[in-house]
């Protein structure tokens, strides 16, 4: 039999919604297969599916040929299906080899046998080349280890078939190369390969072949040699999609954001920014490259007041702001779209109406003597909506309930429109689609053209050479380089960024 | 989609029903009359106006201490000190009544402020300590409650007496006693707090979903990242929450020195006065109306049972644990709603 897995007209209802109509998808033996989809398409509920936490309503699964009912995920792990979690379900002081075998301990008259799976599961890493060390403890690894961690996981327990729920969203540019490699490298001993994205580079480099799916219909499967990135952004947004931002020349003027020989350090005291100096000018976009955990985070919060810094000092338009609180930041003239869109942008328990006012609830007229007014609240907030089209239900509607696109959608517009004079904007498009990530880079280079300064953090080099008119690269807590996009290249970025490099603007000649 | 104020409504319903169904389980078992038991139950608390204003009584501070742990929970913190709350409430409210002659209305509002700042100074401890060094708010309340219980008897016997067991009365300018509404109620005890602790609801609703604090303290109960990157202050809010929470206890606990028994006695354990109200706040699901409403069952069961020996029977310690099963269901409506869930889930 020629295909492995063959999931035929898949329908899936939830109460109001259909999320899956009729899409069929056949994954053949030995194939990386891309299942291409905007946010909230459908992508996930399908895998779910196919994984046994949902229960079609109608369509077949077929595994190697026989007709399955995948009623639970235990199922679907003797089926030899795995799957690799974007969220990662590891439990932190464990060590690798006790994550993996948590749930099918191999055992000893009720003793288990750490060594014997340790031996096993370092075997399998280095078969894999996964380069896992089996003893380390997760909470002690880097992101990308505890992916593989998750592989590994799927691997153990026999799966044949893996899927990988948007596995790079969350790794840097190298580990994003790395796993690349080691998809390859499962492929070719014989695993197919299920990858769930929106990303379509990655699509054209690592896939065989791509199922399209459109608002929970499969739009169809084509065979990713015969096609191109914008045949398949247009199949999974249906309408044509522009990649290059179009923006005028910057004309930067005066220097709203001006940092001199920051030192922030991290809540271990370890100093994360060591010295860092940058200017940012109104009208231009400054782009921050670097792999994460170089000081980016911190400096961002020091900025912002939500970390304090130890020595060096912060200006906005000549007035300093080192070490005020968040509140006297924001009034001072910041705007904010947090790395964390969960954690930091949006109480996801309160309405989508009144996280729209979450930095300036305090302020007339939403408030008047410590009384809120909910009239003017959701007045604002239906006009916000409105104007940045953040798709919600109604605006009585949690935060939560909103797809990630639109949740951002829902910040940009909440600090955008309080017209800061800077606004940073951390990878303010971290796991969003094609459309939502064309509006949002719209946005910031409206307020550019509006003389606005912005600070733009982002890990994806593509976004930061597409968008920035200056590109501050950071490593080890400092700013190595500035150089322009035009005369960079996304090769010459990575070596900067892995600190092998050093180089300033428009000149050749490194420095130490 | 269910409808949430639906569900929010059914949940506590079947909650109550699955606790009676299973009380008269346990009198069949133990060969009563679960029908004339719960008929006594019923009589004992609604039979007449006795034991409606006797019902209203305990209702009183069940609704105060329901609130004080709502509030509480809205901004993340679990107040277990509400108990030792309503002591030092109840202590600071008698020590006023008794040790001073004023006219009535300086008087009574004063021993109402003094116990509800008792209550909040023994809130603000807590909440200063989590929000200065994180230690947990239900260890450090766990101890304040004896740290209050012991110190009260220690005050009670040394200073405000010599060696008695419990307090003088307090003076009647300090009294919440109502000759009119225990005439109109065949002489109970009920008083006029019952008025102070329904306006105490209205004020927490206020709070809660009309202020700018309540707004903060929600947010920081919800997400305290997301609420410091609001330009918030978490340490603030955190021992905000305390000091009003336990203000609210504080009051609950005059409601007793001032209204039901006008002097405090030296006890051997709790009151359960605060620890009832975690109960009452789960049923109420932390909202003022749901807090009114839960304490007002529970001030019914509580004085209900007392008829249940006399009139079916049914001996003491049953009646203990039926009611203890009443509450064990209530308490655990958070089972009864993944129920309810799970067959949903089922019919589809």
């Amino acid at each position: 039999m020629e295909y492995v897995i063959e999931m035929l007209n898949i329908r899936k209802e939830f109460p109001g919604i259909v999320a899956n109509d009729n899409i069929t998808v056949q994954l053949k033996s030995g194939e990386i297969h891309a299942l291409l989809g905007e946010n909230g398409a459908g992508k996930s509920t399908l895998m779910n599916v196919l994984f046994g936490l949902y229960q079609p309503e109608q369509g077949e699964i077929h595994v190697k040929g026989k007709k399955v009912n995948i009623s639970d995920p235990n199922v679907a792990n003797d089926l030899g299906i795995g799957m690799v979690h974007q969220h990662f379900m590891l439990v932190e002081p464990f060590t690798v080899t006790q994550n993996i075998i948590l749930g099918s301990e191999p055992t000893k008259k009720g003793k288990i046998n750490l060594k014997k799976a340790e031996k096993e599961v370092q075997e399998l890493s280095d078969k894999y080349g996964l380069r896992v060390d089996a003893t380390a403890k997760i909470s002690d690894i880097s992101v990308g280890m505890q992916q593989r961690v998750e592989i590994l996981k799927t691997l153990y327990r026999g799966a044949d078939v893996l899927i990988f729920d948007e596995p790079t969203a969350v790794l840097t540019p190298q580990e994003i190369t790395e796993l690349i490699e080691i998809m390859h490298a499962l492929v070719a001993e014989g695993k197919s390969i299920i990858l769930i994205t929106h990303k379509l580079k990655e699509i054209m480099q690592v896939c065989d072949r791509c199922t399209v799916i459109r608002k929970g219909k499969g739009i169809g499967t084509v065979n990713v040699e015969d096609t191109n990135v914008n045949e398949l952004a247009s199949l999974m947004v249906g309408r044509e999609v522009s990649f290059k931002t179009e923006k005028k020349p910057a004309e930067p003027k005066e220097t709203v954001l001006e940092i001199k020989n920051l030192i922030v350090k991290d809540t271990r005291k370890v100093e994360m920014v060591k010295g860092l100096n940058l200017d940012v000018r109104a009208g231009e976009i400054v782009g921050i490259a670097g792999i994460d955990g170089n000081g980016q985070t911190d400096l961002i919060e020091a900025i912002t007041g939500l970390a304090k810094s130890s020595s060096g000092s912060i200006q906005l338009n000549n007035k300093k702001i080192t070490n005020l609180s968040p509140r006297k930041v924001t009034e001072s003239g910041v705007g904010h779209i947090p790395q964390d869109r969960h954690k930091f942008g949006l109480v996801l328990d309160f309405p989508i109406g009144e996280n729209m006012v979450l930095r300036t609830y305090y302020q007339k007229p939403y408030s008047k003597y410590k009384v809120l007014n909910y009239k003017e609240i959701y007045q604002k907030a239906k006009t916000l909506i409105a104007e940045y089209d953040v798709r919600t239900p109604s605006v009585y509607t949690k935060a939560r309930a909103l797809s990630g696109g639109n949740q951002q959608k829902a910040i940009i517009a909440r600090e955008v429109d309080r017209s800061p004079d800077l606004l940073i904007a951390a990878q303010p498009t971290r796991g969003l689609d094609v459309g939502a990530i064309e509006f949002i880079h719209q946005k910031l280079i409206e307020e550019r053209d509006k003389g606005k300064a912005i600070l733009l953090l982002s890990f994806e080099l593509d976004e930061i050479l597409d968008v920035s008119d200056r590109i501050a690269v950071i490593f080890d807590g400092k700013i190595v380089a500035d150089v322009h996009p035009d005369e960079t290249s996304e090769q010459e970025l990575g070596l900067l960024m892995a600190g092998s490099k050093t180089k300033e603007a428009g000149d050749h000649h490194a420095f130490e | 989609m269910h409808s949430n104020k639906w569900f929010n409504i059914l949940v506590p319903i079947i909650s109550v029903i699955i606790g009676l169904l299973s009380g008269a389980i346990i009198m069949l078992v133990s060969g009563y009359n679960p029908i004339q038991g719960y008929v006594a139950l019923f009589n004992g608390a609604f039979g007449d106006l006795y034991f409606f204003g006797e019902t209203i009584r305990q209702t009183t501070p069940y609704i105060l201490t329901g609130l004080a742990i709502a509030f509480a929970f809205r901004a993340g913190l679990f107040n277990i000190g509400a108990e030792g709350q309503v002591i030092v409430g109840w202590l600071a409210a008698v020590w006023i009544g008794t040790s001073m002659e004023a006219p009535m209305y300086i008087h009574l509002p004063l021993a109402l402020f003094v116990a509800a700042l008792a209550g909040a100074f023994w809130g603000f401890i807590p909440g200063l300590l989590k929000a200065r060094l994180g230690v947990h708010e239900v260890i450090v309340t766990i101890m304040m409650n004896y740290i209050a219980l012991y110190s009260a008897n220690a005050i009670i016997r040394r200073v405000l007496t010599d060696s008695a067991d419990k307090t003088e009365t307090i003076a009647s300018s300090a009294s919440l006693a109502s000759e009119w509404l225990e005439g109109l109620t065949y002489f109970s005890r009920m008083h006029y707090g019952i008025m102070i602790a329904l306006f105490a609801a209205v004020i927490m609703w206020f709070i809660i979903e009309r202020t700018n604090i309540g707004y903060e303290l929600k947010s920081v109960g919800y997400n305290q990242h997301a609420s410091k990157y609001a330009g918030m202050s978490v340490k603030r809010n955190i021992v905000l929450a305390m000091v009003i929470s336990g203000a609210f206890a504080g009051l609950a606990g005059s409601m007793e020195g001032l209204g039901t028994y006008g002097n405090m006695t030296v006890s051997s354990g709790f009151s359960n006065i605060g620890f009832d109200g975690i109960a009452v706040a789960l049923l109420g699901a932390n909202t003022a109306i749901g807090v009114v409403l839960a304490a007002f069952l529970f001030g019914a069961l509580k004085v209900g049972a007392l008829n249940m020996p006399t009139h079916a029977g049914v001996p003491n310690e049953l009646v203990d644990i039926i009611i203890a099963l009443i509450i064990f269901f209530v308490a655990s409506s958070y089972i009864i709603r993944w129920i309810i869930l799970r067959f949903k889930k089922e019919e589809k």
